[in-house]
């Protein structure tokens, strides 16, 4: 069962017919070739799949796709101004070394983004808080938190600590 | 693809959805917020042959509190709930932090949650201990289904499978009524493993004059502490008395054992809880005459 879909992914607006089956995330990923979206558990509890839905972080996995008609996503390949600079956000997972594997990490950020927006001047706490809807098998999350504060610095102008 | 082959009906009002409900019957699932729904699907824990979307229905949408009841439309997120709650209910606001992670709330509805009935969740125990109720539909009527009356078993309402919850409504605590709220999680919006909700007021002499107290995580269904509140009713609230309060609220207690925690240790930490947020809920107290 195929439905029509309209949709703005990264401020392209897209006409597609889908499967009313498909995840968001699967929609993002097979039909638009969109990777950046990772798919990770597959039930709402990892957090790898999140994307932000007219700007608030959602879990791709865990809505339909036909269910984003005449909505906004935003995904990880959408956060960079341009091809040759990184989001504050990226250049200080970068530079903390906020990531290992990075398959945890395009779900963090678009976490973050919303997060920071939120939140400017974040505590450790709220960091940590935040990041318990995110799981990184790798790095321990420490450096994350680091990059994190860095990068809500860098948004606030105040610049690296 | 995960989830199993569905028919997708797209409702555009309360009406539709009756409709749909009322031409399959068991057969369909509502999805409204789809936060516990879909994953189920993605199981094939549920395989429904259709599942009526209520995201386009705008009649079942609004939030509005009107003398002290609190009316929650099936459609309001849980995140629209705490940022109601961040100017009105600061009980609310904690309740809601528990509940899974902010991406999580933005989808997920304050009414799905409710009777989604899972035993675990903040938000059944808060319908209850706030004498909340849920407003039903069905084909040709409506009624209203008080908490105590809806939750049977673990995922099992008293819903009729033609019928749709259309609001919550939560009675709001009196004036100068404190609050208290606390839960044990292995992380920061895991399922609860005990949970504890309470609201207590005072009057002009310093006796109890409104006692609520309401559990999760400890059984079946979110159950009321009503020993606990027989215990402090009238009386004036000593720290003895809070504490005889909460072991007569926990000894009325039968929860599950489980990987995670034995029965006896929800029992015990759930007396610790209660003690801790009726003591939280007396601070916050202010007297009224």
């Amino acid at each position: 069962m195929k439905r029509p879909l309209r949709v703005k992914v990264n401020g392209t607006e897209y006409d597609r017919s889908v499967d009313v089956r498909s995840t968001l995330a699967d929609f993002l990923r097979e039909d638009l070739d969109l990777t950046g979206t990772h798919v990770g558990c597959e039930h709402g509890v990892c957090g790898a799949c999140t994307v932000l839905l007219d700007g608030e972080p959602i879990r791709a996995c865990l809505m339909l796709a036909v269910q984003a008609n005449e909505r906004e996503v935003g995904t990880i390949e959408g956060v960079a101004p341009s091809e040759e600079e990184l989001h504050p956000l990226q250049e200080a997972f970068w530079a903390k070394h906020g990531l290992q594997c990075g398959y945890c990490t395009p779900g963090i950020i678009m976490s973050a983004c919303a997060f920071l927006k939120e939140h400017p001047a974040p505590t450790d706490g709220e960091i940590r808080e935040m990041l318990a809807g995110h799981l990184c098998r790798c790095t321990g999350y420490h450096f994350i938190v680091e990059a994190i504060a860095e990068a809500a610095r860098a948004l606030s102008g105040s610049g690296p600590a | 693809m995960k989830p199993p082959p569905f028919e997708y009906v797209v409702a555009s009002s309360a009406a539709d959805v009756v409709e749909a409900l009322r031409r399959y019957g068991d057969e369909a699932k509502v999805l409204a917020g789809g936060q516990s729904l879909i994953p189920m699907l993605a199981l094939r824990l549920v395989r429904p042959s259709a599942l009526v979307d209520i995201n386009g229905c705008s009649d079942l949408d609004g939030l509005a509190e009107s003398g002290g009841t609190l009316t929650v439309g099936a459609l309001v997120r849980q995140r629209a709930l705490e940022k109601w709650a961040a100017a009105h209910s600061p009980l609310f606001v904690e309740a809601l932090g528990w509940v899974a992670h902010a991406p999580i709330r933005n989808r997920g509805t304050v009414v799905g949650s409710l009777v989604h009935a899972d035993p675990a969740s903040e938000l059944p125990a808060l319908l209850l201990c706030l004498d909340g109720a849920i407003v039903a539909r069905r084909k040709g009527g409506e009624r209203v289904i008080p908490a105590d009356k809806l939750y049977l078993a673990p995922l099992t309402t008293s819903l009729e499978s033609d019928e749709v919850a259309t609001a919550a409504r939560f009675t709001l605590p009196p004036e100068g009524a404190g609050w208290g709220f606390a839960e044990v999680a292995r992380r920061h919006g895991d399922f609860a493993l005990v949970g504890c909700a309470a609201a207590l007021a005072l009057d002009g002499a310093g006796a109890v004059s409104h006692a609520r107290l309401g559990f999760f995580g400890v059984g079946g269904t979110p159950v009321r502490g009503a020993p606990g509140e027989a215990t402090l009713m009238g009386q004036p609230p000593t720290a003895a008395r809070v504490a005889e309060a909460a072991k007569a609220a926990a000894a009325a207690l039968s929860p599950d054992g489980d990987i995670h925690a034995s029965a006896g240790y929800r029992k015990l930490v759930a007396a610790t809880l209660a003690e801790r947020v009726l003591t939280a809920a007396l601070s916050r107290c202010r007297r009224t005459e």
